[in-house]
């Protein structure tokens, strides 16, 4: 158990210094544009699975807490011309509290009505936000990135080192959830929440921790984002691309164990960008919706669980 | 006031059309539980199959919703089928993994159409379809009148099927004691696959009356999830004469303010009475269930 511990800060840190070296030796800037990309669904996928893998409550709701992120960001930059790191320390604020009253939410609604509740909230911020003028309306609003600061030389490679430093953050407390009482009282409540309830697991505690720890990363992750694309648009802040992706991440790596958004966002991000670029930004889309449906028919366990039953037979081959 | 009532009278039109696109989920989700959240998706594919239908063979559009309704039957059958021996019959889990396999199913169906058709709008043409019926300062279009009467008896034989013939009666009875079901030597799969196949084959109308209202677009489903889910859990669920009382209520409520506030709030109407409905009164206003 420590000697894990150490090797996972070990990785962490070896993982921070490679990006950040990164960014100090590669010229070319795509790779920062499709890195920054795959480390935001990242931190999205895990964030997911904090509340849909270790609790079970289906989140429809990744985009409006993306979004909320996005214009969080927005709206302090355009107020106050406020820094990077405000921007995502306020919205990671925000989505705390949103994920607080979702966890409410929890108490009255389970399963699929929770799932479909998350949806209704998405749409209704977006529509909100839609109206109002301040933040540019429907049409969309232009926001001009501050100057660099060093060592960066370039604004898209600042924002890839912190998205790197979200992803690490994410990991860290999703690894540590999963192996704490929090995750095995979660994992309880997701199996049978009324018998878990019953046992003395304080679910609702429990719940809202999930919520609004979810709820704040996925905020945190958006908040970079009206910077990076230096434009925000309702349509596209909310859209619902955003909650497919996170959940069918999660689930296609696997729920089971902290490292399975990763390897699904990895795979499947970096799958989306060779498409976009080569195919077309539909048919990504569609890959996404097939994986999916083909990975919650086929193999529920996710990547994690093809790769345990593969490892379970050689043992009991071995014996 | 004369807005107000315009606004009153399009909205029972409209709330009798809503009935229609969800008396399928009220069977599908209401009766047999299924996390059915593709079915706004299905709704849209049958709105342009019957575009296509339309465009290529000018076809009116209720006869090319009644030619795809067998079609969608079959196509029920077979999404219960597979939901079943997927979902339902392995049982631990099946919740998770049955909302992200509709909902993967409902993205899947949107890009293909998107692929296939295009992102732009779509309509179809009919000899009701532009033209308005005058009352005094009143104008009813008479599109809005056709899906009203086409919706009222979907409606009706809908609720009829299910309590008085033998079938919908034992659709019914699945509902409510799938084992007491067992017991009597039925088979309750066979049951709930019959009326998903039902439930699916409305569609094939309902889509149509879709496109009849109004132009449709690929990603029309997602403002759907939000109508239908609205429409059939305010009604309670299962409540076949509950939906057409909810459907009316969401459809003067989305009227007014329509007219009071303008269409950019409109998509979030539906959305906010689901969450009034699933915060306040969550067994809806007709409720099987406590």
């Amino acid at each position: 158990m420590k000697r894990k511990g150490i090797l996972f800060w070990i990785g962490a840190a070896v993982f921070l210094a490679a990006t950040f070296l990164m960014t100090q030796v590669v010229g070319n800037q795509y790779p920062f544009f499709a890195g920054y990309v795959i480390l935001q669904f990242i931190v999205l996928a895990v964030a997911w699975s904090i509340l849909g893998g270790y609790a079970g409550y289906v989140n429809f709701g990744t985009s409006a807490f993306f979004g909320v992120g996005v214009y969080t960001a927005v709206f302090l930059a355009k107020a106050f011309g406020a820094p990077l790191l405000v921007q995502i320390a306020t919205a990671a604020a925000i989505g705390a509290l949103m994920g607080f009253a979702l966890g409410l939410l929890t108490l009255r609604m389970q399963g699929i009505f929770f799932s479909i509740a998350t949806i209704a909230l998405t749409i209704i911020i977006e529509t909100v936000i839609t109206n109002w003028r301040f933040v540019g309306g429907a049409a969309g609003i232009q926001i001009e990135r501050p100057p660099t600061t060093p060592p960066f030389d370039n604004y898209v490679q600042m924002l890839f080192f912190v998205q790197a430093l979200l992803v690490v953050l994410a990991v860290a407390i999703s690894r540590y959830i999963q192996n704490s009482w929090i995750g095995r009282g979660l994992q309880a409540l997701r199996d049978d929440e009324l018998a878990a309830e019953c046992t003395g697991v304080p679910t609702l505690r429990l719940k809202l921790m999930a919520c609004v720890i979810s709820g704040a990363l996925m905020c945190a992750a958006g908040a970079p984002a009206a910077m990076y694309l230096q434009f925000a648009n309702p349509a596209s802040a909310f859209d619902l691309n955003y909650s497919v992706s996170a959940l069918a991440m999660s689930l296609i790596g696997g729920t089971a164990h902290w490292s399975g958004p990763i390897i699904g966002a990895i795979l499947l991000s970096a799958t989306q960008q060779l498409l976009t670029v080569t195919i077309s930004s539909e048919v990504n889309v569609l890959l996404l919706g097939v994986m999916l449906v083909l990975f919650v028919v086929g193999a529920p366990e996710g990547i994690i669980g093809l790769v345990r039953k593969i490892f379970h037979s050689r043992n009991e081959g071995k014996e | 006031m004369d807005l107000l009532l315009d606004a009153v009278v399009i909205g029972v039109l409209l709330g009798c059309f809503y009935a229609a696109v969800s008396i399928g989920l009220s069977v599908s989700f209401g009766l047999l539980d299924v996390p059915h959240v593709a079915h706004p998706a299905f709704l849209v594919l049958a709105a342009y199959l019957v575009f296509f239908i339309n465009e290529h063979y000018g076809i009116d559009p209720l006869v090319a919703g009644l030619i795809i309704t067998p079609l969608f039957f079959v196509f029920g059958l077979a999404a219960y089928r597979l939901y079943y021996e997927t979902f339902e019959r392995r049982g631990s889990d099946a919740g998770v993994r049955g909302i992200a396999f509709f909902f993967g199913v409902a993205f899947i169906i949107e890009v293909l159409i998107i692929l296939q058709f295009g992102v732009d709008q779509r309509s179809v043409t009919a000899a009701y379809i532009g033209k308005s019926w005058r009352i005094g300062d009143m104008r009813i279009p008479y599109r809005m009148l056709v899906a009203f009467g086409v919706a009222m008896a979907l409606t009706l034989l809908l609720t009829l099927y299910l309590s008085k013939t033998y079938m919908g009666r034992a659709i019914r009875a699945v509902a409510q004691d799938q084992e007491a079901l067992r017991l009597m030597g039925a088979n309750p799969i066979r049951v709930k696959q019959w009326a998903f196949g039902i439930a699916t084959a409305v569609l094939g109308l309902a889509g149509a009356l879709l496109i009849i209202v109004a132009p449709i677009d690929p990603t029309l489903d997602r403002a759907y999830i939000g109508r239908t889910f609205c429409v059939v859990v305010m009604a309670g669920l299962g409540s076949m004469s509950g939906t057409l009382v909810a459907a009316v209520i969401l459809g003067v409520a989305e009227s007014i303010v329509l007219t009071m506030f303008g269409a950019s709030w409109a998509p979030a109407i539906a959305f906010a009475m689901l969450l009034g409905v699933l915060a306040v009164r969550p067994q809806g206003l007709f409720g099987r269930r406590s």
